[in-house]
């Protein structure tokens, strides 16, 4: 114990302390809320530990509050994934544009980077303003003289559910043969783990069609996603995406001939040996009645992704920018010499080179639009059923005295988030001791 | 020039610190601190009660934790956080009734005032639905300082002269002339964003169920699942078949959807009287030329009363400081002081008034002789579980248009507020 270390250690001793108390010791105290009955003001409040009953019931009961939290999870599915998507897409095309040796880039740089410097209320409050169904965006075509749009933006409540019977039975047909041919092209060029990697969501398309008219009843037609996800079957979808995500991860080790198959291959046996010997059905069925509404992706979201996606590609560009920057020209300029063409150099070389950026910048997306809240509450408010999500339930729960409900709530999100965050943090430090 | 400023400044503290004591013969002193929503166009109101406070007790230095927002969304979350951490303000501002009651008092963090209104002869001065809205068996509760009424339908008469209509007396008639409008590509009736949804419900309810089936929903006496609240439900839905609510209605703050009658792409609106005070004040409009209004259709005769009041927690540092603040709210100075700057009428039968405005005199008319009701939207009739809750219920109704999904779901609310027995 020298000295050097000793004032190392006093010196993170306190920020040590105050994050112990107000971050971890916190959520300890939500965690421990969540498992009570606590509800109400009283001086004294009842908080009787009842365990895990509030998150059974966040996904099983019918009572006024869980249905609405089911259907936020559904719609941050959707608003994560197509913010993720619309961000990273439209951060990269505006990084390529910059990159084009443009007069006075600084300027379109600062525009582009502008809405970031914004808060996602006020952000909110104005494109509230103009999606509103009777001016706004919907007036644009007046200017030249066409008629106005009709889009009902935030005011639409209807849901776009998507069943396979939905889709003329060719096309369905097209589609799979277009994956299979896909999957058999890179077999026969030997890219087995890409095949596999391919393969996946394949089957699993595959899978969906075949429940999709395994399950198939005319008489409910608008009232089920057929085959898709229910809430019943949920844990057994994550028993099965975890088998898979291990199983994923050991033929990659493998192919790669690391280490890691080792120690990952003897779990994925046990796991693979579990579900195949009906290990599922020993986990508990959530009894969810019948009644449950279906779930699909909600047309109000899309005014919200617009929104978001504006507030925030202009930061996936700059990341993105600062990348291609990186690249050196000798790289570019071979390219070229080997035959590449201007789309090909972005496509081919830039965007595998840029890996660790789109990582990165989906990792703080993600995590951005998971507990997204303020954005949500200034264009719709609190209560608007079709854009419910977690991170506004919360606060409705502290609203109504349903502390530990809010708080199961609340858990919820947490770990949601640091399924995201976690893996990346740690792969982070590793890469720091690396260095 | 500075020195002399000092020397002056100097001289008036001591001449101040001298001649103070003699000028109030005022046993009051210390802080006082007042926790309210009032910002913005209710500010002056406020500030005028202030001011009167400290012409009464120069001596009390009054405090005014004023937290922004409409009908007190963050002040209500920051005054939650407070009483829940031990550091309760002197007095709040809270909707009198449940909102109160279902969350301060039942919690036990409330002084009875019954002591204050038998002092102050105030049994007498307010009218018997008030008072027993703000009561429980235990005792009274709060001082209501203004009254807002729900349950008015705005229009314009000029418009609806040139449309060739009148202001409806029931909804039967409302559904009548509703497609002469539609006809002329006027929507009916405009609404607004959630809340001003549930805030037309409640006119509706009382308009089919009567002031006592209206009561005793919130006793529990009444269930949510009653052919009648079903019905309820299916006139609603008719009624938002004459509005704009399958259009722009979502994202339109009430303000919006007044504007939409003053302009003349609608001819009706069911808000709060707050409207008359925006209609006057921001619009500039005259009170019977440039808007009318009549008691929203089937409730003439009621009175559904919203009331901002303040009471005393259980814990206050300064409490008698606070009963002096309670006994200038409940006064004749105080009300006719703070009401016709605020556009609301006075809680009590003996105001004057002269001082307020047309519209005003009224509203204040019918406050003695109508049927007193509490409103649900404005935290009168429900605890604050319910209040959050139905939010959902009514987003259910608007999404599917299933009387009785919605009758059902009030159900559940109900009972998981603990208002209906399980």
């Amino acid at each position: 114990m020298d000295w050097d270390r000793l004032y190392a250690f006093g010196a993170i001793l306190p920020s040590v302390i105050l994050l112990g108390i107000f971050v971890y010791g916190f959520i300890g105290e939500t965690v421990y809320w969540s498992l009570t009955s606590w509800r109400g003001v009283e001086l004294n409040p009842t908080k009787a530990y009842i365990g895990i009953q509030n998150y059974k019931d966040l996904f099983t009961a019918f009572g006024s509050i869980e249905p609405k939290f089911r259907l936020g999870i559904v719609n941050t599915f959707f608003f994560t994934a197509f913010f993720l998507v619309g961000c990273l897409t439209l951060g990269f095309l505006l990084a390529v544009l910059l990159d084009q040796n443009i007069k006075s880039e600084g300027i379109f740089r600062t525009i582009f980077l502008f809405p970031m410097a914004l808060s996602f209320a006020v952000t909110g409050t104005i494109w509230r303003w103009l999606f509103n169904p009777g001016g706004g965006i919907n007036a644009l075509p007046t200017v030249v003289g066409a008629d106005p749009l009709t889009f009902k933006w935030l005011n639409n409540r209807s849901a776009f559910t998507f069943n396979w019977h939905e889709v003329p039975w060719p096309i369905t047909a097209i589609i799979m043969l277009g994956l299979l041919a896909y999957f058999a092209m890179q077999v026969s060029r030997r890219n087995y783990l890409k095949a596999i990697f391919f393969g996946v969501p394949m089957v699993l398309i595959f899978a969906w069609v075949a429940a999709d008219f395994a399950t198939w009843d005319p008489a409910r037609k608008d009232e089920l996603m057929h085959g898709l996800f229910q809430w019943s079957t949920m844990l057994d979808v994550i028993a099965a995406v975890i088998v898979i995500l291990f199983c994923l991860g050991t033929i990659q080790a493998l192919w790669h001939s690391s280490r890691t198959a080792i120690w990952l291959g003897v779990p994925t046996m046990l796991l693979v040996l579990w579900y195949f010997t009906g290990g599922p059905d020993s986990l508990p069925k959530l009894d969810i009645p019948e009644a449950e509404s279906p779930y699909g992706f909600n047309m109000a979201l899309i005014a919200l992704i617009i929104a978001a996606v504006w507030q925030l590609s202009g930061y996936t560009m700059a990341m993105y920018l600062a990348g291609i920057r990186g690249v050196s020209d000798e790289l570019r300029e071979a390219a070229r010499v080997d035959g590449c063409n201007e789309v090909q150099v972005y496509t081919k070389i830039i965007l595998p080179l840029l890996r660790p950026i789109t990582l990165s910048a989906a990792i703080v997306l993600g995590h951005i639009s998971l507990k997204i809240f303020d954005l949500i509450f200034a264009m719709v408010g609190p209560d608007f059923l079709p854009t419910t999500v977690p991170g506004v339930q919360v606060y409705s729960m502290f609203r109504s005295n349903e502390f530990a409900k809010g708080s199961a709530i609340a858990v919820v999100l947490l770990m949601m988030v640091a399924i995201i965050i976690i893996p990346y943090l740690a792969t982070q430090l590793r890469g720091e001791h690396e260095v | 020039m500075t020195r002399r400023l000092v020397t002056l400044a100097i001289a008036l503290a001591l001449i101040l610190v001298v001649v103070a004591p003699t000028l109030a013969q005022d046993d009051l002193s210390g802080q006082l601190e007042i926790f309210s929503w009032w910002a913005g166009d209710e500010g002056p109101a406020l500030e005028a009660l202030i001011a009167e406070y400290n012409t009464l007790h120069p001596n009390v230095e009054v405090n005014n934790a004023t937290v922004t927002g409409g009908s007190g969304v963050n002040a209500k979350a920051v005054l939650k956080t407070r009483m829940l951490g031990g550091d309760a303000p002197d007095s709040f501002q809270v909707h009198a009734g449940q909102e109160l009651i279902g969350t301060w008092v039942v919690a036990d963090r409330m002084e009875d005032l019954t002591f204050l209104f038998e002092q102050e002869g105030w049994m007498d001065v307010f009218p018997q639905g008030l008072l027993d809205l703000i009561s429980t068996d235990e005792g009274i509760w709060s001082v209501p300082v203004n009254i807002h009424r729900s349950n008015v339908m705005w229009y314009v008469p000029a418009n609806l002269e040139q449309w060739g209509v009148e202001a409806p007396a029931t909804w039967d008639d409302f559904l009548a002339i509703c497609p002469t409008l539609q006809d002329q590509d006027i929507t009916p009736l405009s609404v607004g964003e959630n809340w001003t949804m549930i805030h037309l419900w409640e006119s509706v309810a009382v308009s089919q169920l009567g002031t006592d089936g209206w009561n005793a929903l919130w006793t529990g006496e009444k269930s949510w699942l009653d052919d009648d609240v079903v019905a309820t439900w299916d006139l609603f839905g008719q009624i938002l078949d004459c509005s704009n609510a399958d259009e722009d209605a979502a994202t339109l703050s009430w303000q919006q959807a007044t504007d939409k009658v003053v302009n003349g792409e609608a001819a009706f609106n069911v808000m709060g009287d707050w409207a008359a005070g925006y209609m006057m004040t921001t619009l500039g409009l005259e009170p019977e030329t440039g808007f009318g209004w009549v008691a929203s259709p089937g409730t003439a005769g009621t009175f559904i009363m919203l009331s901002d009041s303040f009471g005393l927690p259980i814990g206050a540092p300064d409490r008698d400081n606070a009963i002096a603040w309670l006994q200038l709210l409940g006064s004749n100075e105080g009300q006719d002081i703070f009401n016709p700057l605020k556009g609301s009428i006075a809680a009590r039968l003996d105001s004057d008034l002269s001082l307020y405005s047309v519209y005003s005199q009224s509203a204040a008319a019918d406050w003695q002789a109508d049927t007193i009701v509490g409103s649900l939207q404005h935290g009168a009739a429900a605890n604050e579980s319910f209040m959050g809750e139905f939010p959902t219920v009514m987003e259910l109704f608007l999404g599917a248009r299933n009387s009785q999904a919605a009758a059902n779901a009030s159900q559940v609310v109900c009972i998981q507020s603990r208002i209906c027995e399980g």
